[in-house]
């Protein structure tokens, strides 16, 4: 029995390298932000050039009750209140939301987006049932976020904070009142303090700006995006960073700039994109009549394509006529030596799968169940801006020139993929298997292409200092759907100009709004 | 006297637990079974097996999808047990899989799955009434034996854990009719995925995800003698965490798959040449969650044979 040993040993070994994996712990990026504390205040923001607001004091912000007032020396009790019995509960909503309320706001969008993601399941008679505004509960619920409907809510909600936040500013430099614990010694500040006027509160402005755009955008989550904003105001007054009055003015004003916004989404043609059956099958006879292959869907039973007029929805950029000026040449015909080529090169990536790739595919893929491309561009976008320490409203800034240019990417990538009706690869070659799932949508050109190089071109101009980072990330993502094999090399690489164009047009708006002057 | 039954009739079968998830777990295992072969004694073999479906439960709704059609694999197996003592065996298992979609455009994989190692141990060996009672606890580990994908389910290979488990095992044979039952916890460990942020209920902004540890339990019951082995068998998994798919999602390495399975397997081992073995068997998922409703077949030929002559000619 004691030979026995020699064949225990290597056993042993093997418990124990498995079981120092028995920790199952996990650390999550987004945990490990730090509180925000910017290295500028952006005091001028009330200058900077806004999307929809007429001026910065188009909404009116009462002046705030006199610091000896009974009613603010009231407010400063009840946060002197929560301060004495503040809870383990209360310390991690400070944790969490004190890394700043764009960023925040923002992770809960891209959670949102992920959550509503999903193709509805067909019927029994193989048709699909189309979410409804009017009827969001029922199934599938309203809405389905797939990636243009989700370039379009991250570009609302970032645009509206934005606008919001710089309105704040003219009110905060206008009234100039110090934070609660500069007012009152025995107000701690549970968080960096801030020479930051703090009426009206710059987090509220942003919550109730995102409230109300994410109650049409997402309004079967309205309990859940109340119950954050609950939390959120309660960190601001149980953190000394805010009282009670600071926050219901900024909630008001930005509610009211909401107002702004939501008009704007309501008729910007977003609710007719879904089509008619007579408007899909006319963009099929109308391909075939050029002689070129029309798209079909490849999912069985057939999905109607996605959102094909979402070409025709208001851009945040440009004037609806530079959506056509800006459509790409035309693919390579169906029936080119150059079509045969590119679409044995996808099926060689398909035979020739290297692991590498597989990655690679999987790394960008964003697909259902996901927070989509643009999500993914925010992503990248929030763990570079925590980096650079951006006051709020810089950080809204930020975000909209991100995503007014991702949204305007899906419109203008949308209109060259309905405007040509390309086939994908598959459909030409069924041979083509692929690492990923086939988009619902024509082939030409490539969307991830579209996002990422407009992304890419914004964050660069933002981040100089990042180099070729951003537009390298850009490239691997746009390649990524040619190694999935579900795009040609030229759906990708003319993607990509495609989108670095549009990205261009919210570099022109950054370099004259007077954030960078 | 109780005559060390089990172990001298060197009897020895192949007890699938093909995992009838998404995840298809190779393999021939034989830590399910309460079959041990003797001091210095090999046993090693080649398993086919073949697992197929085209239903599938959404949490608990269940469907099928054109654009998966059957989601079949396709596993060889091969296995060495040995019996360092009578109460003591090691096996070990090595899968190369291959999956395929007879529908849509998914890619199928192939590759080597989970290598898996077995310390078997049969303490307690003990005459009751007519019968035998025997009692074991059987630890393993298994590791990844490749670089499979796991975020490409259904079609991946598996869910690329490192496992450890443990399982307690009881059998009860009178003349040539036994039953066995068992319960095997598995600790998975939390795999690395290629993209960094992955959604369950909520976003999660990682590469690692938390593999649910899964409990697992078998019944078994047949006829076994020194030619042949019948035995019928029923097993359970069950995951200890996990999230559902929510109707028309993609599946996921962390969903929470659970399936029962009912199983017939049969072994027939030869007396000329002596120490051949064929097997042959089968299982059928009848109910479960995040998972496919498979059908698995299996097969496979093994050779035991005992080392002891050499043993002999050193001393």
């Amino acid at each position: 029995m004691k030979k026995n040993i020699y064949y225990l040993l290597p056993a042993l070994a093997l418990f124990v390298a498995i079981a120092s994996s028995c920790n199952k712990t996990i650390v999550e990026r987004n945990t490990q932000f730090p509180a925000l504390s910017p290295a500028k205040l952006d005091l001028n923001a009330e200058t900077w050039k806004p999307v929809l607001l007429t001026s910065t004091s188009q909404f009116a912000v009462a002046a705030p009750d006199a610091i000896s007032s009974p009613a603010y020396q009231a407010d400063l009790n009840e946060i002197k209140a929560y301060q004495r019995g503040i809870t383990d509960d209360q310390r991690a909503l400070i944790a969490y939301w004190s890394a700043g309320a764009v960023l925040r706001w923002n992770e809960i969008l891209r959670d949102l987006v992920a959550k509503h993601n999903l193709p509805p399941y067909q019927n029994d008679d193989g048709t699909y049932p189309a979410p409804s505004s009017a009827n969001p509960f029922a199934y599938p619920q309203f809405p389905f976020s797939n990636p243009p409907y989700a370039a379009r809510a991250y570009a609302y909600v970032s645009a509206v904070q934005y606008d919001a936040l710089i309105a704040a500013w003219h009110y905060k430099t206008l009234y100039n009142r110090p934070a609660p614990y500069k007012n009152d010694a025995t107000v701690q500040a549970l968080i960096p303090k801030s020479d930051l006027p703090s009426y009206p509160s710059e987090d509220a402005v942003v919550s109730g700006s995102v409230v109300e755009m994410m109650k049409l955008l997402f309004p079967t989550e309205i309990a859940y995006i109340e119950q954050q904003e609950a939390n959120q105001k309660l960190y601001r007054m149980v953190a000394g960073a805010n009282t009670r009055a600071e926050w219901d003015a900024g909630e008001a004003l930005g509610k009211q700039v909401a107002g702004l916004f939501t008009a704007r989404a309501r008729t910007d043609g977003t609710g007719a994109a879904i089509g008619t059956p007579a408007y899909w099958k006319s963009l099929e006879t109308n391909t075939a009549a050029t002689g070129e292959t029309p798209w079909i869907s490849l999912e069985y039973p057939k999905r109607p394509p996605m959102l094909p007029l979402f070409s025709k929805v208001t851009p945040f950029l440009f004037p609806a006529a530079t959506v056509v000026a800006l459509r790409p040449s035309p693919p390579p015909s169906t029936k080119s030596e150059q079509f045969k080529k590119e679409t044995a090169e996808v099926l060689s990536y398909s035979k020739n799968a290297t692991r590498e790739n597989e990655a690679i595919v999987s790394f960008w893929a964003d697909g259902a169940g996901t927070y989509a491309p643009p999500g993914h561009w925010n992503a990248i976008a929030a763990e570079e801006f925590v980096k650079q320490n951006y006051s709020e409203v810089r950080w809204a800034r930020n975000m909209a020139l991100l995503n007014m240019a991702e949204m305007d990417a899906a419109i203008v990538c949308w209109d060259a993929k309905y405007f040509y009706f390309n086939p994908r690869p598959t459909q030409t070659d069924g041979a083509i298997k692929t690492l990923t799932g086939i988009p619902n949508f024509p082939s030409y050109t490539s969307g991830h292409s579209n996002f990422s190089g407009a992304a890419a071109t914004v964050l660069t101009y933002l981040l100089p200092d990042r180099g070729t980072k951003f537009t390298d990330m850009a490239q691997q993502a746009a390649m990524s759907r040619l190694y999935g094999a579900i795009h040609y090399r030229s759906d990708c690489e003319v993607g990509l100009v495609t989108g670095k164009a549009v990205g261009n047009y919210a570099v022109a708006r950054a370099k004259t709004d007077g954030a960078d002057q | 006297m109780i005559k060390p039954l089990l172990v001298k009739t060197s009897k020895y079968i192949i007890a699938l637990a093909f995992i009838a998830a998404f995840s298809n777990h190779a393999s021939a295992q034989t830590d399910a079974d309460a079959i041990m072969i003797p001091k210095n004694y090999f046993c090693t073999g080649l398993m086919y097996g073949h697992s197929d479906w085209d239903h599938y439960w959404e949490g608990d709704f269940k469907r099928t999808n054109g654009n998966l059609g059957h989601v079949s694999s396709q596993t060889v197996a091969a296995m060495v047990n040995y019996g360092v003592s009578d109460k003591f065996n090691i096996l070990l298992n090595l899968p190369y899989m291959a999956t395929k979609a007879s529908a849509g455009t998914l890619k199928g994989q192939n590759g080597l799955q989970d290598i898996s190692l077995f310390l078997k141990y049969m303490p307690v060996e003990v005459q009751v009434g007519k019968g035998v009672v025997s009692l074991y606890g059987i630890g393993g580990v298994s590791i990844p034996a490749s670089n499979y994908e796991a975020d490409f389910l259904p079609l991946a290979l598996g869910a690329h854990s490192k496992n450890l488990m443990a399982r307690f095992m009881a059998d009860y044979q009178r003349s040539n009719f036994f039953t066995t039952a068992s319960a095997q916890y598995v600790h998975r460990s939390n795999i690395t995925i290629d993209r960094n942020s992955y959604y369950t209920t909520e976003m999660h902004y990682t590469n690692q995800v938390d593999i649910p540890n899964m409990m697992v339990y078998n019944g078994r019951m047949g006829y076994r003698s020194e030619s042949w082995i019948a035995e019928a068998v029923a097993e359970n998994y069950t995951s200890l965490g996990g999230f559902d798919i929510r109707k028309n999602d993609m599946p996921f390495p962390s969903n929470k798959m659970n399936w029962t399975t009912l199983g017939a397997n049969f072994k027939y081992t030869f007396s000329k040449p002596a120490g051949l073995e064929l097997t042959a068997g089968g299982d059928y998922v009848i109910s479960g969650r995040n998972v496919g409703q498979s059908t698995v077949l299996h097969g496979g030929v093994y050779y035991l044979f005992s080392i002891k002559k050499d043993k002999k000619d050193k001393k």
